[in-house]
């Protein structure tokens, strides 16, 4: 474990930013700190950098406590939320900074430089201010400078907040390769679900000051931990009656998470589903939105709405059709407590998804071919 | 958009001003010069040469630098407290700080009376200094108290316009320098300083200006003309003199004081500009 932090506590006044945070990070992995704002996770950030103290709990890194050492001595890069470059500097003199006040020698500084102005593409450009760059250029001034100095673990206070967009989706990748090549520790903090999911490793879910639940990006999507996490991944829509549902008993739960891809809506002449048929119910389209890359449909279904995405290749639909609705699973919530629940109608019928099967994956099934 | 609609009303509206500013400003300082020059270019250079011109003019140029010095070093100080730092009392000190802005210069110069003058409550403290270093150091009636009323009434001037410029550009890069280890002298000359550059300068130039024309505080603590008299003071005690020469030498001596006001106000207009682009860039980013 290169970075850990144990029994972590921290509070404001009397607002309690972090409480028992607990989590830890491999060498050389790139973790992403998630979670809505207010939810500590910067907080989480500044305590590992030195810029704020913890007021109880041990932070380790390298298995050496750091609590006691000051921010500039516990050999972090840190990239600002707005990058933070020194305005009145160029761009050589940023990179070089972290290094000319440690007095290293002229011709250190000088080969360092160079090398991360290779290493980040800003060749040609070290001569130019921050403010002669692209918000994209920046970030990775940003980022070369935070390197510089050789440090242990990287942290990153919301890379990609001051990007448009389009830069933001390519720098994602860019910044992903160039930490694995780097091959540094590195921590990011981010409200972007998406942004997590597709860069980091391992994911800390953070809400309300605690940690909701560390784990690998893909275990998180898929097996949420608490009513917290199974609400704030992927494309949640909160249904309280989900006891009107085919296959669904509510039982002492307050309610279900129910996202777009665990809902089957078809026509009722669709040959694929000929043999499931029964265990739908029908739903109304109440309304059509065009997403792009596909269409979203709301429905509403014996008074519960839900939504499905439609891809465009399928027959088209009006808003008014009746359509055989399935809701092949749902995270059904109680309290803070989340649990799978899967369709008991396809679960009698079909204990080992043999059938799901066929009408999905077999020769003549929907993702045939 | 809304006022540019009709010509006739920006024609109106330049007129105005321009006549205003030529009739009230421009208009009797041009009038100081041809005053000045009225008994011909000797007169002239004998007037602002007499004993008491020159040592009006030391007084006033002494009283300016360590004025300018002094509260250049002070709004250094206050700009960074008031605008990194938090704590109790901070608004409090604020308006503290503004206090010469609203209160008459006289009353500034009665107050110095009242503290540092024979009856003052800190008279003994300065006789005590005295007599422990052998010094004879007077305040009040002696160029001491010029200088201090002059710090007094132009005390704001600095921090007024480097503290605007300290909160847009942020404390960002300077936790950025502190986490990759410089120190707070570093901090300041590479960073903060570059920032507050040109307001800085701005301020001191607002500052000499507003201390070489200094009258009413100065007035209440400077009474020996030829020793203490500043030049605004002694312009006065040549007008109020009443012959035809000595009303001509005022206006000679005047017209120093519209020179370095003229050259003032071409370096306060290309600093203007300067740190208005230098804002304009912080804003862009």
């Amino acid at each position: 474990m290169y970075l850990e932090m144990r029994n972590i506590n921290k509070s404001f006044g009397s607002f309690r930013a972090s409480e028992d945070v607990n989590f830890s990070v491999e060498k050389g992995e790139l973790a992403a700190l998630l979670g809505p704002s207010g939810s500590g996770k910067t907080t989480i950030l500044r305590m590992i950098a030195g810029l704020e103290r913890a007021d109880s709990g041990d932070i380790l890194i390298d298995g050496k406590r750091v609590n006691d050492i000051p921010a500039s001595m516990r050999g972090i890069g840190f990239v600002f939320q707005n990058y933070a470059l020194f305005r009145y500097m160029t761009v050589y003199d940023n990179i070089a900074f972290g290094l000319t006040v440690k007095k290293a020698p002229a011709d250190a500084v000088k080969n360092r430089v160079h090398e991360l102005l290779r290493l980040t593409e800003l060749e040609g450009l070290e001569k130019r201010f921050p403010n002669e760059l692209s918000g994209g250029q920046r970030q990775r001034v940003a980022f070369a400078r935070a390197l510089a100095p050789e440090p242990g673990l990287l942290l990153l206070d919301e890379p990609f907040a001051a990007l448009d967009a389009k830069v933001r989706k390519d720098l994602r990748q860019w910044l992903r390769d160039m930490i694995h090549r780097v091959g540094i520790t590195s921590i990011f903090v981010t409200h972007d679900q998406d942004e997590a999911v597709e860069v980091a490793d391992s994911i800390i879910v953070t809400n309300k000051g605690r940690v909701e639940q560390v784990g690998r990006a893909y275990k998180i999507y898929k097996e949420p931990e608490t009513a917290f996490v199974s609400q704030f991944i992927g494309e949640p829509v909160i249904v309280e009656d989900f006891g009107k549902l085919n296959g669904y008993e509510k039982g002492d739960f307050d309610r279900a998470i129910i996202r777009p891809e665990f809902v089957e809506a078809f026509k009722s002449d669709n040959a694929h589903f000929k043999d499931i048929i029964t265990y739908s119910q029908k739903g109304v389209i109440k309304d059509i939105v065009f997403k792009g890359s596909a269409l979203e449909l709301r429905l509403n279904v014996n008074g519960v709405e839900v939504v499905t995405h439609r891809s465009l290749e399928r027959r088209p639909v009006e808003v008014g059709e009746e359509m055989n609705v399935i809701i092949y699973r749902l995270f059904a919530v109680k309290d803070n407590t989340t649990e799978l629940m899967q369709n008991s109608y396809l679960l009698k019928d079909d204990p080992t998804g043999e059938k799901l099967e066929k009408y999905l994956y077999s020769d003549g099934g929907y993702f045939a071919g | 958009m809304g006022y540019k609609k009709k010509k006739s009303t920006r024609f109106l509206m330049i007129t105005v001003s321009t006549l205003f500013v030529g009739l009230m400003l421009f208009l009797p300082l041009v009038m100081v010069i041809i005053n000045s020059l009225k008994k011909g270019f000797e007169f002239y250079l004998q007037a602002v040469s007499t004993k008491t011109v020159i040592s009006a003019l030391k007084v006033t140029l002494l009283a300016t630098v360590i004025t300018v010095i002094v509260n250049t070093v002070f709004g250094i100080f206050a700009s960074i407290l008031l605008t990194r730092f938090s704590f109790k009392g901070k608004q409090l000190l604020q308006t503290l700080i503004d206090i010469p802005f609203s209160v008459s210069p006289v009353i500034a110069g009665l107050a110095f009376i009242m503290m540092f003058g024979r009856m003052g409550w800190a008279a003994p403290f300065v006789d005590a200094v005295n007599n422990a270093f052998g010094w004879d150091i007077k305040i009040v009636f002696a160029v001491p108290g010029v200088v201090l009323a002059t710090i007094f009434v132009t005390f704001p001037f600095v921090s007024r316009e480097v503290i605007p410029v300290l909160n847009a550009a942020g404390s960002d890069e300077e936790d950025a320098a502190a986490l990759m280890g410089a120190g707070m002298f570093t901090i300041f000359r590479r960073i903060t300083f570059p920032h507050m550059k040109w307001a800085l300068l701005y301020g001191m130039v607002l500052c000499t200006a507003r201390a070489l024309g200094e009258f009413g505080a100065v007035n209440a603590l400077s009474k020996t003309r030829g020793e203490t008299f500043t030049l605004p003071l002694e312009i006065d005690a040549l007008y109020l003199s009443g012959s035809a020469d000595s009303i001509t030498a005022a206006f000679a001596v005047s017209s120093i004081l519209v020179l370095f006001t003229v050259v003032l106000l071409v370096i306060r207009c290309v600093l203007e500009n300067r740190s208005k682009k230098a804002q304009e860039e912080q804003k862009r980013r």
